[in-house]
C-alpha cells in the first residue's frame, strides 16, 4: 500500500513538474533520480556527461546534489534510483546492509589542503597530510570543516584521528555545508579546509587561498555508483538506474569523464574496472 | 508513519534530556532574536510616532516604504550584509561576517521595517485626543507620551510579537550572514536547514517543537492581553 502511494506520488509530482516546466511531458518510468555529492555536481562534471547519456538512452536524469551521508540516506529510503559518492567505508556498510547492489568504481581524483596565502600554520609543501593537520590545530588559525557527514567529512574525520587531534581545538569550525560554501567561508575567514580537487579547481579563480598539502596517499578520493536495492522498493527505476551505470563505466563514459577539462585541468580519473592504488592515484594528480 | 513516530519520539528524548548541542542550538536563535529586538524597538518606536504625529512632506512616501521593505525576502537582506561584511566588501575590516553580531544586524534590518509599518499603524489609531487631555491634565511631554503608548498597548504588542516571530523564523539571512558554525552561530532555523542534509531528522523535528511551542506561547500571550483589553472595556 505505502508503494502503491509513494509511486502515485512520485507520478504525479514528475507529470507536476513537466507541467510547469511546460515541457514535454515525461513518463515515470523515463526519470531516473541520482544522489551524488556537491563534488561531482558543482565541478560540472554531470552537466557534461548527462546530456551525453540522456541523448542515446530513453531516460531522463534528475541529479540531487547532497553530501555522501544524505546521498545514502536517500538510497536507503527509496528516494532515489543509484547513488554516486565517495566514501568506501560509508558504502561498504551500505551495500553490507542491502540498501544497495553492484557497487562499481566509477572514477578518482584526491583531496587537497587549502589556506591563506600568508600560511599562519606553515603546512605548504608538507608531505604528510596528518602532520600538516595538527599543525594547523596547533597554530592560531581557524580550520573550517564541512561537518555535514559527506565523503570529504568522513575524510576529514579520518585525517583527524591519524594526527591524533580531537575536533574541539580553538580554531576548528564546523559548519555543514557543501563545499563550494566551506570553500567561500574559508577564504573570507582565511582559515585551512580539507577539499577535493574538483570543486577547488573550479572555484580558485574566486578565491584568496592557495593549495598547501597534496600528494600524501591519506588523500585518495574514489567514486562509486551504487545501485539502490530493487527488491526494496519496486516502484524504482531499476532498469534506467543500470542503464546509467552501466554507461558511466562503459569506453564511452569513461574516455568522456577522462576528457573533462575545467579552466584546462583535468579534474576527475576515469578508473572503472581497475585497481589504482591510492599512492598511484595521488601522485599522479599531484603532478598536473 | 513508523518512522515519524519513532523520529519523533528520539526529539522528545534530545529535547528533555536537555540535550546539550541542542539547547546551544535554542540559546543562540533566542540570544540572538531578542538583541536584535532590542535594538530595534527603541528607534522603530521613534520613527513611528514621528510618521504618525507629525506632517512633514514625504511622510507617505516614507510610510510606503516600510510597507514594501516588509515584502523584502530575507535572503536578499542576507546576501546586501555578506556583500557589505564581505572582506573585499566596503565593511570587511569590521571582520563581522560569520558572527552572532552580524546575525543580529541582519536581523534588525528584517525587524525594523515591520516594526515601523505596525507600530505607526497602531499609533495612527488612537485618538489624537488621548494625548491632548493628558496634556491638559498637566502631564509632562514623557508622561503623555507614555499614556498615548498605554492607548495602543495591544498594536504595540502585536508588533512586537510579530517581530520577534519573523527574525527567530527567518532562515535565509542567518545561513548567509552566520554560516551555521557549530557552537557560534549555528541557530534553530539554519540547525534544521542544513543539519537534516545529514540524514538526522530527530534534532530537525525536535527544533521544529520549540519552535512550534515558541509560537504558540507568544499567541497565548497576545490571547492573554487581549482579552483582559476586552474586560477592562466592558466594566
Amino acid at each position: 500500500m505505502i508503494m502503491k502511494v509513494r509511486s502515485l506520488t512520485r507520478t504525479a509530482g514528475a507529470l507536476a513538474v513537466s507541467a510547469l516546466l511546460a515541457g514535454p511531458v515525461v513518463a515515470a518510468d523515463e526519470i531516473v533520480r541520482l544522489a551524488t555529492t556537491t563534488s561531482t555536481y558543482n565541478s560540472g562534471l554531470l552537466d557534461y556527461l548527462l546530456p551525453k547519456f540522456e541523448a542515446e538512452h530513453p531516460y531522463q536524469i534528475q541529479v540531487i546534489p547532497v553530501g555522501t551521508g544524505k546521498a545514502l540516506r536517500m538510497g536507503q529510503d527509496g528516494d532515489v534510483d543509484l547513488v554516486m559518492t565517495h566514501a568506501p567505508d560509508a558504502e561498504r556498510a551500505f551495500v553490507e546492509a542491502g540498501y544497495g547492489v553492484n557497487p562499481l568504481s566509477v572514477m578518482y581524483n584526491d583531496f587537497v589542503i587549502v589556506g591563506p596565502e600568508s600560511d599562519l600554520a606553515d603546512v605548504a609543501g608538507s608531505e604528510d597530510v596528518a602532520e600538516a593537520m595538527a599543525d594547523i590545530a596547533n597554530s592560531d588559525a581557524l580550520f573550517i570543516s564541512r561537518g555535514d557527514d559527506s565523503g570529504t567529512h568522513k575524510k576529514e574525520l579520518k585525517l583527524w584521528e591519524a594526527a591524533g587531534v580531537a575536533v574541539d581545538f580553538e580554531g576548528y569550525r564546523s559548519v555543514g555545508q557543501g563545499m563550494g560554501k566551506v570553500l567561500q567561508m574559508t577564504n573570507e575567514l582565511q582559515g585551512y579546509t580539507l577539499t577535493d580537487r574538483g570543486t577547488w579547481l573550479a572555484m580558485q579563480d574566486k578565491l584568496d587561498l592557495a593549495l598547501l598539502v597534496e600528494g600524501d596517499e591519506r588523500l585518495f578520493n574514489p567514486y562509486q555508483v551504487i545501485l539502490v536495492n530493487p527488491e526494496r522498493y519496486d516502484d524504482l527505476n531499476a532498469e534506467g538506474a543500470r542503464a546509467l551505470a552501466q554507461w558511466l563505466v562503459s569506453d564511452e563514459g569513461q574516455a568522456l569523464i577522462d576528457d573533462f577539462r575545467l579552466n584546462g585541468q583535468v579534474l576527475f580519473h576515469a578508473s572503472a574496472g581497475e585497481e589504482v592504488s591510492a599512492a598511484q592515484a595521488v601522485s599522479e594528480a599531484a603532478a598536473q | 508513519m513508523h518512522e515519524l513516530l519513532e523520529t519523533t519520539g528520539d526529539a522528545l528524548v534530545l529535547l528533555l534530556s536537555f540535550d546539550p548541542d541542542l539547547w546551544e542550538i535554542i540559546g543562540v536563535s533566542f540570544s540572538v532574536s531578542l538583541a536584535a529586538m532590542l535594538f530595534a524597538i527603541p528607534p522603530a518606536l521613534l520613527i513611528a510616532l514621528v510618521l504618525a504625529r507629525v506632517v512633514f512632506p514625504g511622510r507617505w512616501l516614507l510610510i510606503s516604504l516600510a510597507n514594501t521593505l516588509m515584502a523584502v525576502p530575507t535572503v536578499v537582506v542576507g546576501l546586501l550584509l555578506f556583500m557589505l561584511l564581505s572582506r573585499s566588501g566596503p565593511l570587511g575590516e569590521w571582520q563581522l561576517l560569520f558572527t552572532q553580531p552580524a546575525m543580529i544586524i541582519g536581523q534588525w534590518l528584517l525587524a525594523m521595517p515591520l516594526l515601523v509599518a505596525m507600530l505607526h499603524s497602531a499609533l495612527q489609531g488612537i485618538d489624537q485626543r488621548a494625548w491632548e487631555t493628558a496634556r491638559l491634565h498637566g502631564a509632562g511631554k514623557m508622561a503623555a507620551l507614555w499614556r498615548l503608548l498605554g492607548e495602543a498597548r495591544f498594536g504595540v504588542m502585536a508588533a512586537v510579537v510579530a517581530s520577534f516571530g519573523r527574525v527567530i523564523a527567518e532562515v535565509g539571512c542567518a545561513i548567509m550572514v552566520g554560516g551555521n558554525i557549530e557552537h557560534f552561530t549555528r541557530n534553530i532555523t539554519t540547525a534544521i536547514a542544513l543539519e537534516t542534509l545529514k540524514g538526522e531528522y530527530a534534532q530537525g523535528i525536535a527544533l521544529g517543537l520549540v519552535m512550534l511551542l515558541l509560537a504558540l506561547i507568544l499567541n497565548l500571550l497576545l490571547g492573554m492581553l487581549r482579552g483582559r483589553g476586552r474586560q477592562i472595556f466592558s466594566s
